[in-house]
């Protein structure tokens, strides 16, 4: 069902560095996992809408006011690399 | 085993402090963690001094509520304010929350005394805490078992006597199935019924945080104290919150119960279905009516849930791309190869299948054949609860299909390990509130789980139910036999 091609291009989409021994054990799992899914083409859902939440909440709105946020310096705390109140990158332009 | 009760009694009359009954609890976490490895964290200085707090309370001649004093875990995926929460991922190692989930806020402020942070399945996704990048949590049962999952440090802490009650999050059984595997009570509230403020999101549209106690009596207490709107969580629902110890009564008279047919029947475990058909018989000794129901669509769940989770899963965990917090890989040449390197070492396997599928479902071309079908199949989930629910007033059913599982039995093969959510699925699909119940144990003298599903907002049912099946047996008064 999913050759290997497909499976690095999901992992690209999915912005994760696979293993030549991750890509092989992805591509035999997720193959058996869409099979798996296969089923569903046993309901007729042609006349069917779809659910996108549980239960319906609609337009929660609340007045637009002004509140305090997150202290700014525990956040930035947390980065993992900061230049001042800036979360620092590597570069993000490559090639000349 | 003390309940909140029987602690509460102790408090206010003096026989025993909330210190003492924490240290007690330290103690106890101490002496098993070594087998157990319920915990990620241990928070002892902070459970003292909230213990401490409680004391004050009490020498001052002030009223204290029921959960003051008591000890509570919560489950690692709820921010907690300068305490790690790491999800049990590598990518949120150090991660320190810069802010308080509204339900830890909320047991902070009825006096619940939180001692630690418990293990789970990486980011939730698993059914047997096996996939944490830290821990193996036993069963305290059997220790060659697993405890379930996602949510399984909270429920082996709480059947070990670690703590009285705790916190888990259950998006496809992640608290019932874990409560089925160590013999105590859990439940999956209404969506939306609890806020989902803080909770790590996995899959947001199924998502629920519910509580963990060893009597039905302890997890109705527990609710009241974290349900309720909140306007942090755009999904919580604005509905008045009654007192739900209320529902509980010993008496079904009357009381419509519906079993699910399709539970009972192929890849069931005898034992597991024996139990459940006594409980039923039980049941009607109590003077319920008993009716089977259909729900033809219910075996379509799994399929549907493996879609549509995954989906949303790979869209929240987009943002663990070593920016803003938790890991990052060092020497990063550029961006993209800091994210793609970055996510792939701080995401375990299951993870990573995880966001596999959902980037492949929702990939162009692929949309309508997988996300859509399945948001149309989750509709007809839906009816057949609408159509039940019309008939009976709970349904009944197996919470899963077999007793704990040794450990690494099922890690080799990830279908094998989704099917075991079969019985709990189709009530996060269509957001309806369930509980499971002890209601026996097997030759290896593993717990049965009992699954009681309620109609939208009706957990009043679901607690009237467990309730007085819970009373009439005698299942709840053992205790897993755990020695230090």
């Amino acid at each position: 069902m999913l050759d290997r091609q497909q499976v690095q291009k999901v992992a690209l989409l999915a912005r994760l560095q696979l293993t030549p021994a991750e890509e092989e054990k992805f591509t035999t799992q997720l193959s058996s996992i869409l099979d798996y899914f296969e089923q569903l083409s046993e309901l007729d859902v042609s006349d069917v809408q779809p659910t996108t939440r549980a239960i319906d909440v609609s337009n929660v709105v609340r007045a637009d006011q002004h509140k305090p946020s997150s202290e700014r310096e525990e956040i930035l705390e947390g980065a993992p690399d900061r230049e001042g109140e800036y979360f620092k990158v590597p570069k993000i332009v490559t090639g000349s | 085993m003390a309940s909140i009760r029987e602690l509460h009694h102790q408090l206010i009359h003096k026989q025993r402090s909330a210190v003492e009954i924490a240290q007690d609890a330290l103690n106890q976490i101490q002496a098993l963690e070594p087998k157990l490895h319920s915990f990620l964290h241990i928070t002892a200085d902070r459970a003292l001094a909230q213990a401490k707090q409680v004391d004050a309370q009490i020498a001052a001649g002030a009223e204290i509520g029921l959960l003051a004093g008591i000890p509570i875990a919560v489950k690692d995926n709820l921010c907690t304010r300068g305490i790690p929460t790491t999800c049990a991922s590598k990518i949120l190692q150090n991660f320190v929350p810069p802010y308080e989930s509204t339900v830890t806020q909320k047991i902070a402020e009825s006096g619940a005394v939180m001692v630690g942070k418990t293990n789970l399945d990486e980011f939730a996704m698993g059914g047997s805490t096996e996939t944490s990048a830290y821990q193996l949590t036993a069963n305290p049962w059997d220790t060659s078992r697993v405890p379930g999952g996602s949510s399984g440090g909270s429920a082996a802490a709480v059947a070990a006597g670690e703590c009285t009650i705790s916190l888990g999050s259950d998006t496809g059984g992640s608290i019932r199935q874990p409560a089925s595997f160590c013999g105590i009570v859990g439940l999956k509230p209404t969506y939306g019924l609890v806020s989902r403020y803080g909770l790590v999101a996995f899959a947001s549209s199924l998502d629920q945080i519910g509580p963990f106690g060893r009597s039905v009596e302890d997890t109705a207490i527990l609710l009241n104290a974290i349900a309720g709107h909140d306007s942090k969580d755009s999904t919580s629902l604005k509905v008045k919150i009654p007192d739900y110890t209320q529902f509980l009564t010993p008496t079904l008279k009357g009381k419509k119960v519906g079993v699910i047919r399709e539970t009972l029947g192929d890849g069931l475990d005898s034992e597991v279905e024996k139990a459940t058909r006594e409980a039923i018989d039980q049941l009607r000794a109590l003077g319920a009516e008993i009716q089977e129901i259909s729900c033809p669509r219910f075996r379509y769940g799994i399929a549907a849930y493996y879609i549509i989770a995954p989906s949303e899963a790979s869209a929240n965990l987009a943002r663990y791309d070593g920016v803003k917090y938790g890991a990052r890989i060092e020497d990063a040449e550029n961006l993209m190869d800091m994210y793609t390197r970055t996510r792939a070492e701080g995401f375990g396997a299951e993870v990573k299948r995880r966001i596999m599928i959902g980037t492949y479902v929702l990939s162009a071309g692929y949309y309508d054949a997988y996300y859509l079908k399945a948001q149309k199949v989750r509709t007809l989930i839906k009816q057949d609860f609408e159509q039940a629910f019309s008939q009976v007033d709970v349904l009944v059913s197996p919470t899963a299909p077999t007793t704990a599982f040794k450990m690494g039995e099922k890690t080799a093969d990830p279908l094998s390990m989704y099917l075991t959510d079969l019985m709990t699925i189709p009530a996060n699909l269509a957001g309806l509130p369930g509980m499971s119940v002890p209601c026996g144990f097997d030759s290896q003298g593993m717990p049965i789980g009992l699954q009681i599903l309620g109609n939208v907002l009706r957990e009043d049912q679901i607690f009237q139910v467990a309730y007085a099946y819970e009373q009439s047996t005698d299942w709840h008064g053992r205790s897993p036999i755990l020695k230090a």
